[in-house]
């Protein structure tokens, strides 16, 4: 079942269109990766699914992006609920300067999703657990998030962002800035957080892509040169392209 | 004399610069050169100048004591002061230079003569040492480049000195103030118990004047209580702040986090001159429009306004401070990585809630900085209390009544009459580096709040 439906995206940064009609159907609860060279435009249309690119003044979005049926692309769009049901975990771990505990509770503060003390404690620790940090920080909630390790930076902003039970995650090359073991752990929890979310992961790794991924787009030069199941994708691309970036010959 | 002797070594350096340069070319012909070519020059302009010009320097340093001292000699048998010796040389050194209008005995003329004699020999000795220094540092250098020696190491440790003494300089005439300052208001201590200084409620220093003769101790008892001044200082500073806190923190955060590119690029600038406005004209702003405006609201109130009142000074200072504050932490905020405020907005935040609650507190110690070095600047501003809040040290606490400030209270003191080794002219060390300590211990704090803000995002 579709959960985002994509006709005809282009993008603008000023004058230079970065993406060119992008039509993409994104499943409900698979993970679904983004791969290409370097300035392809993956993230920049990441970014147009949680609306990210109304922060860049000079970015113009065109066309229609459907989630459940809803325009995501149009003015009157309530940002915030959409944003509060697409959540997005970035290259760079970003927590706040503030305790863990703080930033898994966040999002429930901003959207008055918990009632009471007990409710909030409850959320954080679910996320936690979700994010498969409960065990390491338990005991140290109220220590600063950004004093954690790296990897546990980013569950911790895995956590943050499941607080508020989104249906959708947005994940722009989450490990790119991990060691192997850290990146082994996040990529085990893409797999377990699928079960109840819709994923859409920016990579720059093809193994992940081809290790976490039910469905794969290749992304060249701000055009979708070739989207289709993973292991289609890996083993037998239709597109010249798409053959020459998965073997390696360029990107 | 001087002035050629300076210019012929610099000219010197510049000379021996090209040649060096052009040396090291004619050397590259036959071998390997150890540096670029330039190093060569560098290397002889540096050995030509630098010893030359400390001599030089030195020589000027000591010479006038030295000839001074020879002059004095003569005069050693006739048992005279310190200050009555330094009154003969200094006649001799004006009748030496023709501008002598007093009586001349034989005994003056003739130290004149000594004198005209002794500067003669100085100053030809001078240049003979220096251009001897000069032809034997150039043809010992000159050697080493025809050597083709290491060039790179001796200019690197060179350049290492210039800066070294440059910074040294600076430092050394920073303690020399504070140490000028220092001895100054140890001597008014010694007049004034410090006592009664620090916990003294009336300033009234005018009060110890007494012509020719010493004050009567029991009024410099009562004359010099610095409470008014400290309270009148940090009451101005207080109302200062109390303007310039909230429009520079919400200005600094409408640039940060609001303002288009646009808006920016200009606003930015135009805050950064305004906090270059001369004090003088705050003050004059302050005394002719603001102090009268509050005068007349006031009196149209009903409440007794004097036409000089420290919410005039205060509300002027504040806004004098506002650029400072908005400029700093607009770029404190601007500081604060872009992937915490993406963070926030992917969250679902809202633009207000983002600066609430991540970009304002991920800031604020940088903002306490920048408020606590505004309000280092607050307590030290001078024109504007002196122009707009009068110069009488009223301990009040009243905004429209006037005040003083220890800035104001300086000024009042060194200028017009004065006497040196007064108290009261002591007084105004004993104000200063109270201020100094003051001030001092706010930068400390303030610079150690930003250096902690700074080491957390690095």
């Amino acid at each position: 079942m579709s959960k985002i439906k994509a006709e005809n995206v282009n993008v603008y940064y000023g004058s230079k269109q970065a993406l060119f009609d992008v039509s993409i159907d994104i499943a409900e609860k698979e993970v679904t990766a983004l791969i290409g060279p370097s300035g392809c435009g993956k993230s920049t249309f990441l970014r147009c699914l949680n609306r990210m690119n109304d922060v860049i003044e000079i970015c113009r979005v065109e066309g229609s992006i459907k989630m459940d049926n809803l325009e995501l692309n149009s003015r009157k769009l309530d940002v915030v609920r959409l944003r509060e049901n697409v959540g997005m975990v970035f290259q760079k771990p970003n927590p706040f300067p503030k305790t863990i505990y703080e930033n898994v509770a966040y999002g429930p503060t901003i959207h008055g999703i918990a009632q009471s003390k007990e409710e909030m404690d409850q959320i954080v620790e679910t996320s936690l657990k979700k994010a498969a940090l409960w065990n390491e920080v338990k005991d140290r909630l109220d220590e600063i998030g950004t004093g954690l390790s790296g990897g546990q930076q980013q569950r911790l902003c895995i956590a943050r962002a499941i607080s508020v039970s989104p249906e959708v995650i947005l994940m722009d090359e989450p490990c790119s800035a991990l060691d192997p073991i850290a990146t082994a752990q996040i990529e085990e929890l893409i797999d377990d957080l699928k079960k109840e979310v819709t994923i859409v992961i920016v990579t720059h790794s093809m193994s992940q892509a081809a290790r976490v991924s039910q469905k794969t787009g290749f992304f060249h030069l701000g055009k979708l040169i070739e989207f289709g199941p993973t292991d289609k994708i890996f083993k037998n691309p239709e597109n010249q392209q798409t053959q020459d970036y998965i073997t390696g010959r360029f990107g | 004399m001087n002035l050629i002797l300076v210019t012929f070594i610099i000219l010197l350096a510049f000379t021996s610069y090209y040649f060096g340069r052009k040396k090291a070319l004619v050397i590259q012909s036959s071998q390997r050169l150890t540096a670029l070519p330039k190093f060569y020059g560098y290397y002889l302009a540096a050995w030509c100048a630098a010893p030359a010009l400390i001599i030089f320097a030195l020589w000027s340093v000591f010479e006038p004591s030295i000839v001074k001292t020879f002059i004095l000699q003569d005069y050693t048998d006739q048992n005279l002061t310190k200050n009555e010796l330094q009154l003969i040389y200094t006649k001799v050194k004006a009748l030496a230079a023709g501008t002598y209008t007093g009586n001349i005995t034989n005994f003056l003329d003739e130290s004149a003569n000594k004198y005209i004699q002794l500067k003669g020999i100085a100053n030809s000795a001078k240049v003979a040492i220096i251009l001897a220094i000069l032809i034997f540092s150039l043809s010992f250098a000159y050697r080493s480049v025809q050597k083709n020696d290491r060039m790179r190491e001796p200019v690197e440790i060179f350049l290492k000195w210039v800066l070294f003494v440059a910074s040294l300089g600076a430092v050394l005439v920073t303690i020399g103030i504070v140490f000028s300052l220092l001895f100054e208001a140890i001597r008014f201590f010694q007049a004034v118990k410090i006592f009664d200084f620090i916990f003294g409620t009336h300033w009234y220093p005018a009060k110890t004047f007494v012509r020719d003769g010493q004050p009567d101790p029991e009024l410099m008892k009562d004359a010099f209580g610095a409470v008014p001044l400290f309270a009148g200082t940090f009451f101005i500073a207080f109302i200062a702040m109390c303007v310039a806190i909230p429009i520079g923190l919400l200005s600094g955060i409408y640039l940060s986090e609001y303002a288009g590119r646009g808006v920016r690029k200009y606003a930015k600038p135009i805050i950064e001159i305004l906090a270059g406005i001369p004090t003088v004209v705050y003050g004059f702003f302050a005394a002719l429009t603001v102090g009268p405006f509050v005068k007349e609201i006031g009196n149209a109130m009903g409440l007794e306004v004097s036409a000089e009142s420290a919410l005039a000074a205060g509300a002027v200072m504040g806004v004098m401070i506002i650029p400072f504050i908005s400029s700093l932490s607009d770029d404190v905020m601007t500081a604060v990585p872009q992937n915490l405020r993406d963070g926030s907005y992917a969250m679902g935040a809202t633009k207000s809630e983002t600066v609430k609650k991540v970009i304002f507190p991920a800031a604020l110690p940088g903002i306490v900085g920048s408020i606590l070095l505004a309000v280092s600047r607050a307590v030290g501003e001078t024109m504007i209390v002196v122009m707009a809040s009068g110069l009488a040290a009223n301990l009040t606490m009243n905004p429209l009544e006037s005040t003083s400030t220890i800035t104001a209270q300086i000024v009042v003191i060194l200028i017009g009459d004065q006497q040196f080794g007064d108290p009261k002219t002591q007084s105004a060390f004993a104000l200063g580096i109270s201020l100094f300590i003051v001030t001092l211990f706010l930068n400390v704090i303030a610079l150690s709040v930003v250096k902690k803000y700074r080491e957390k995002y690095e």
